[in-house]
């Protein structure tokens, strides 16, 4: 017996369409990774084969640099957020005091802002402060919304904790630091793992801000563009994005996982 | 012998809000002493005042002795059972309870060997390899329990340690927690507002109304002398008549309380002896509750509700009924 009436064919078929839209791109990038024609993309490809794999690993040692620097990048950008992001939820966590609800919002702002007001104004203030563009300007530009994904993690797991637990621990002799090392941080490690690899996901595609922070260097989306502008070996693109894709899907499916059991991952759509 | 815990005027104030007004108590070593209150009373504050969750606003409190004030919770030998049991739940029973001893560096083989033995006391060995989410409520409980006790504390704090229980497992773990204190001989310090409760296991009771103690003394003292018309309410029910109606009927001129439990009823055309005293009213309610049945009549607009033994009588909604009492079973009170 069916309890509930099935969807519609129309429904269906905008739902099936939907998917279609948002799906049939990627496979294409995928599909092409594996091209054997270079010059143009024609459908359906000629042959199959993976020989970009190898010309992408042996010879075009321009995607290493820019590849490296986006792991540095995102690590970095990645630590700071977790350090400052769990500070953050742990200050608002019990606290209340007039303007709290504006404090929160502040924090979750940079991830809701349009990366290119981020950018510019970042930008801006490099300049003011007369800041020289380096890979520090574009961590700390990433770090901007890469905080606000631990935060949100950090915040909704804290709020699971029961306040009389800390109170607990501090009873039975530990002080600060020891009720941290033994009964918050176990119980908050893993949405911090998650908020982790999120950000990192995060800062791995970035380009927008990136743009803006970035002097002479290219992260590895901005490398990217550039070879969709000017290509060469346009299936080597595809293969670097292949890794792109495989990079930062992982980890938010890890993350996913992670903190599945009754809980939001906040902020995961920049 | 200093107090276990002595307050010297001690007030705690949040803002405007005064929850604990210049209190001073003396809990003697080895009692077990309740604090009674309506929730607001300022009884759990004076609990975290002693744990060190909180810091007095003004005055001076001393734990065998020594100055309290200023020292943070973990400076403190005294323990807390927590109303939720705040048992970590990342780690196991016997690791909850080993806790204490852990952070004071005892060995491990040592501090297992204690929590076993803790364990043991609570009635919960071998549960010491589970989570605390696998245990019920009153197994919950215990662990709190042992997990303050190993730790051998001057004062055990409890706050409302059977609040969550069901009527029956309550019943136990008052007997329990009772012949516990007695083997162990901590003192103990619990917070309830369940007035049963209090009397029925504390050496001592005090109640707090508004911030202040109202009345201390032993369970028997506050119920049976209560000094002003809220404790005579908050501790077990009473009848609370005004001074006229008091006075007329064996009384002094004075808001006086007489327990339900006091009265009788009057027989038809019965004499009564020196120092007795009836009233006669309609009967506006009757309870049967097993063991006694609860009844009230109204005297010329007040209310005067007894309980009898059951069995003794008949009584209907409505008929007329003659309530008789001595007169030293009238306990005058403050007005307030």
């Amino acid at each position: 017996m069916r309890s509930e009436p099935g969807a519609t064919l129309p429904l269906k078929a905008a739902a099936v369409g939907g998917l279609l839209f948002l799906h049939i791109p990627l496979a294409l990038i995928i599909l092409y990774a594996f091209t054997t024609e270079e010059k143009s993309f024609q459908f359906p490809p000629p042959g199959l084969t993976l020989h970009w794999f190898s010309v992408a690993w042996f010879d075009r040692p321009d995607i290493w640099g820019p590849l490296g620097l986006s792991v540095q990048v995102a690590v970095l950008a990645t630590l700071i957020a977790l350090v400052l992001g769990t500070l953050a939820a742990a200050a608002l966590w019990r606290a209340t005091f007039f303007g709290k609800d504006s404090l929160s919002l502040l924090f979750i702002l940079p991830i809701a802002l349009p990366g290119i007001i981020t950018g510019i104004a970042l930008r801006s203030a490099f300049d003011i402060m007369s800041i020289p563009f380096s890979t520090w300007t574009i961590v700390l530009g990433h770090a901007t919304f890469c905080i606000v994904v631990v935060y949100n993690n950090a915040l909704a797991r804290f709020r699971r904790l029961s306040g009389s637990m800390i109170e607990a621990s501090m009873d039975l002799g530990a002080n600060g630091p020891q009720t941290f090392r033994h009964v918050i941080l176990p119980q908050i490690a893993s949405a911090l793992l998650a908020g982790g690899m999120l950000a990192f996901a995060l800062s791995f595609d970035e380009v927008i801000v990136t743009t803006f922070t970035a002097g002479q260097q290219a992260t590895l989306p901005i490398w990217m563009l550039n070879e969709l502008i000017r290509p060469r070996q346009r299936p080597v693109t595809n293969v670097v994005a292949l890794i792109v894709i495989a990079v930062t899907f992982l980890p938010i499916l890890a993350a996913y996982y992670l903190t599945r059991e009754g809980e939001h991952t906040g902020g995961s759509g920049k | 012998m200093p107090a276990a815990v002595s307050f010297q005027h001690v007030s705690r104030h949040f803002g405007q809000v005064k929850a604990v007004d210049d209190v001073s108590l003396d809990i003697a070593e080895g009692e077990f002493f309740a604090m009674l209150g309506p929730s607001g009373s300022g009884k759990t504050t004076c609990l975290r005042l002693i744990a060190g969750f909180e810091q007095p606003t003004s005055g001076h409190i001393e734990i065998f002795g020594e100055t309290a004030e200023g020292l943070p919770p973990y400076k403190r030998n005294v323990n807390t059972v927590f109303q939720d049991y705040a048992l970590f739940p990342h780690m196991t029973v016997g690791e909850n309870v080993a806790y204490g001893l852990m952070i004071k560096g005892v060995a491990r083989a040592e501090r297992e060997a204690k929590a076993l033995e803790a364990l043991a006391m609570v009635k919960l060995k071998g549960f010491d390899q589970r989570r605390p989410s696998q245990l019920s409520g009153g197994q919950r409980q215990r662990v709190a329990l042992a997990r303050a006790l190993v730790n051998q504390p001057k004062v055990l704090l409890l706050d409302e340690p059977l609040g969550a229980l069901d009527l029956k497992l309550r019943e136990q773990m008052q007997e329990e927690l009772k012949a516990l204190q007695k083997q162990l001989g901590i003192t103990f310090v619990f917070v309830t507002h369940d007035q049963g409760e209090a009397l029925s296991m504390a050496n001592r009771v005090a109640i707090f109304n508004d911030g202040k103690i109202v009345q201390a003394g032993s369970p028997a003292d506050v119920y049976e002398r209560p000094c002003s018309r809220f404790v005579a309410d908050f501790v077990g029910s009473s009848n609370v008549l005004p001074p006229d109606f008091a006075a007329a009927h064996g009384g002094t001129h004075a808001w006086t309380s007489l327990r339900p439990e006091k009265i009788r009823i009057a027989a038809a055309g019965e004499t009564r002896g020196h120092g007795q005293f009836a009233a006669s009213g309609r009967v506006t309610s009757v309870q049967y509750q097993g063991a006694i049945t609860r009844v009230a009549i109204d005297v010329n607009g007040t209310r005067i509700a007894a309980a009898l033994p059951a069995g003794v009588a008949d009584i209907q909604e409505g008929q007329a009924l003659s309530l008789a009492w001595a007169a030293d079973s009238l306990v005058a009170m403050e007005p307030a």
